[in-house]
């Protein structure tokens, strides 16, 4: 990073990730208690009600069976919130021991472990996630698991990036020179210094989880309709955007909201871990 | 360019192949091994639901090797890739080759302009905005952040909805000519650009800071004139280095885009095989979409060599 991000004035950035965190913060209400942000059934269809648009009495309109969309968008929150944080584990869970060892180790084992990392990381990911359920079949778990899978390589290359930049430091040698065995080295300096960015990385990837699960259930691989999940919804609100926007436009923009609050606060964290804010 | 530097070039270059290569393998085997753990008989999936005899499930089996011990089978399939057999598809009675083969081009097509769309993108959005003062920079790179943060099928839907439907400017389907490849592009590209374009408006403001740009400037040289002959190609190097990461990026995003927009090509063509289940179709395109990536990587990394003269000597 530079100083040409510093140029931003603080007190937007500082502003910026307020909102983005009050708005992570609601997003977290809303997965634990829906009922605090809405009376309606996400599900109760009232034929009558159909193709409501947004207004006073619902806020988000209605789609096609006259279900509540702006309920439906609140009900969705925890599955996409559920989805994100089990896909962003199990990519980490298998990343942390690849990137470990392709950083801690030397010579013939790291650079193949590398290489097998970089090709993966640019390799199109919905293509493995697709290759994924077309073997297991779809559904919520396999999607999870196809997800975490899809993102793996990403986070893999950022820990062995960052345990090659701590382990080239300044007070690793002076650790080592001091004659300290390299299991407490790793353990002591190594490991907590390496590790503490990717909180800041795990934040950011929810946010890009969401994306990609929401893709696959655009697809009709993962949430089935009529489930209140964003994907879903996009998915099938599709069929109508000609005359009914509102069926489509609110879902995404749930999604892009949310990926846009972790980035921001995720950069925010970022900067005050390297002490520029 | 002197005999030394082309030959490290091939040589950097061959190895790179040779590792493209290892991906593939590495990619079909996979594939194999994953073809095998799918419960249910072959035999029946291809032969359909027409009630085939003992006989004819034994004779389709002896002719795919299927009644072989697994190496064998391995070795045959392996032989067969290699002779361009992808096999036959499930669900269309057909040749996964020949399928695929009539839908490779406008998926090339399209990822080609988007990726060209994103890049004319970036340069004219961080030339304009970056390095400025106040509250330029801050829209010019805040912005980039809601671009980078827009999933291509929403953003899809999103167009659809206002240029082919409220404006009616552009046809809402179809892949047929330039008009029905504005969208589709527009809406793998606009992501695309917003990450693009952090890389670049951050290497382009620290190149704008640089001692030769000063010189630049002392000399009288227009501020445009800096920026657009002096430090761009200086800042455009990251950005090309993503080049590998946006196309595994762009090709994703073709799935669904594709789907959105009705177009031809191969990731439709793999949702729907996937939806189906139609195994043979569904690794047949991810092993070309494989080779594709392979062989647009190792072009990109050739290009990049030879653009960035300095990187001819720390190679390897």
């Amino acid at each position: 990073m530079s100083d040409a991000s510093l140029r931003i004035p603080g007190r937007a950035v500082r502003w910026s990730a307020l909102l983005a965190a009050s708005f992570l913060v609601f997003l977290l209400l809303a997965a634990v208690l829906p009922r605090l942000f809405t009376a309606n059934d996400p599900l109760a269809s009232v034929p009558e009600a159909a193709f409501h648009a947004p207004g006073w009495e619902y806020w988000f309109g209605t789609d096609q069976s006259g279900r509540d969309i702006f309920s439906r968008v609140i009900y969705g929150v925890r599955q996409s919130l559920t989805i994100g944080l089990l896909a962003v584990a199990l990519a980490m869970s298998i990343a942390l021991p690849l990137g470990l060892a392709a950083g801690l180790t030397g010579g013939w084992l790291a650079r193949g472990i590398g290489w097998v990392i970089e090709v993966l990381f640019a390799f199109p990911a919905m293509v493995l996630a697709l290759l994924f359920v077309a073997i297991f079949g779809g559904g919520i778990g396999p999607l999870i698991i196809a997800t975490g899978l899809g993102t793996s390589p990403g986070y893999a290359r950022m820990v062995r990036g960052q345990v090659l930049s701590v382990r080239n430091s300044g007070y690793i040698e002076a650790a080592r020179a001091l004659g300290h065995p390299p299991s407490r080295i790793i353990r002591r300096q190594l490991l907590p210094n390496a590790m503490r960015p990717l909180v800041v990385v795990a934040t950011m990837g929810i946010g890009q989880t969401v994306v990609w699960s929401s893709a696959l259930s655009f697809l009709g691989l993962g949430a089935k309709p009529p489930a209140p999940e964003w994907g879903t919804m996009l998915s099938v609100g599709q069929d109508f955007i000609a005359n009914a926007w509102w069926l489509t436009f609110f879902p995404g923009l749930f999604i892009v909201l949310t990926t846009l609050s972790t980035t921001v606060v995720g950069r925010f964290l970022q900067r005050r871990l390297e002490g520029r804010v | 360019m002197n005999r030394e530097r082309l030959w490290r070039l091939a040589r950097h270059s061959g190895t790179r192949l040779l590792g493209g290569a290892l991906v593939l393998w590495v990619t079909a085997t996979l594939a194999f091994f994953g073809l095998k753990l799918v419960p249910g008989d072959p035999a029946l999936s291809i032969l359909g639901t027409g009630n085939p005899t003992a006989e004819t499930i034994a004779a389709f089996n002896h002719e795919y090797g299927l009644d072989e011990p697994l190496a064998v089978q391995y070795a045959l399939y392996f032989e067969r890739l290699l002779r361009g057999d992808l096999g036959m598809s499930y669900a269309q009675h057909s040749a996964v080759a020949g399928i695929v083969a009539g839908q490779v081009g406008a998926t090339f097509q399209l990822t080609l302009s988007a990726l060209l769309t994103a890049w004319v993108i970036v340069l004219a959005w961080t030339l304009l905005t970056a390095g400025r003062r106040g509250w330029w920079s801050g829209l010019g790179s805040g912005v980039e952040t809601v671009a980078a943060a827009l999933p291509p099928f929403w953003l899809a839907i999103l167009l659809l909805a206002i240029f082919a439907f409220g404006l009616h400017l552009f046809p809402p389907a179809g892949s047929d000519g330039l008009r029905t490849l504005i969208l589709p592009s527009l809406a793998l590209a606009l992501p695309l650009a917003g990450f693009i374009g952090q890389v670049t408006r951050e290497s382009l403001e620290i190149t704008l800071e640089q001692p030769f740009v000063l010189t630049a400037r002392t000399r009288g040289v227009g501020d445009w004139a800096v920026r657009w002959r002096h430090a761009l190609r200086h800042s455009v190097l990251p950005g090309l280095s993503l080049s590998g990461w946006a196309i595994g990026a762009l090709i994703s995003g073709d799935v669904v885009v594709e789907l959105i927009f009705s177009r031809k090509g191969l990731g439709r063509q793999l949702v729907q095989a996937v939806q189906v289940r139609d195994l043979p179709l569904t690794i047949g395109i991810t092993l070309v979409v494989a080779i594709g990536f392979v062989l647009a990587n190792w072009l990109v990394d050739l290009i990049y060599n030879l653009v960035d003269p300095r990187l001819g000597r720390n190679i390897q």
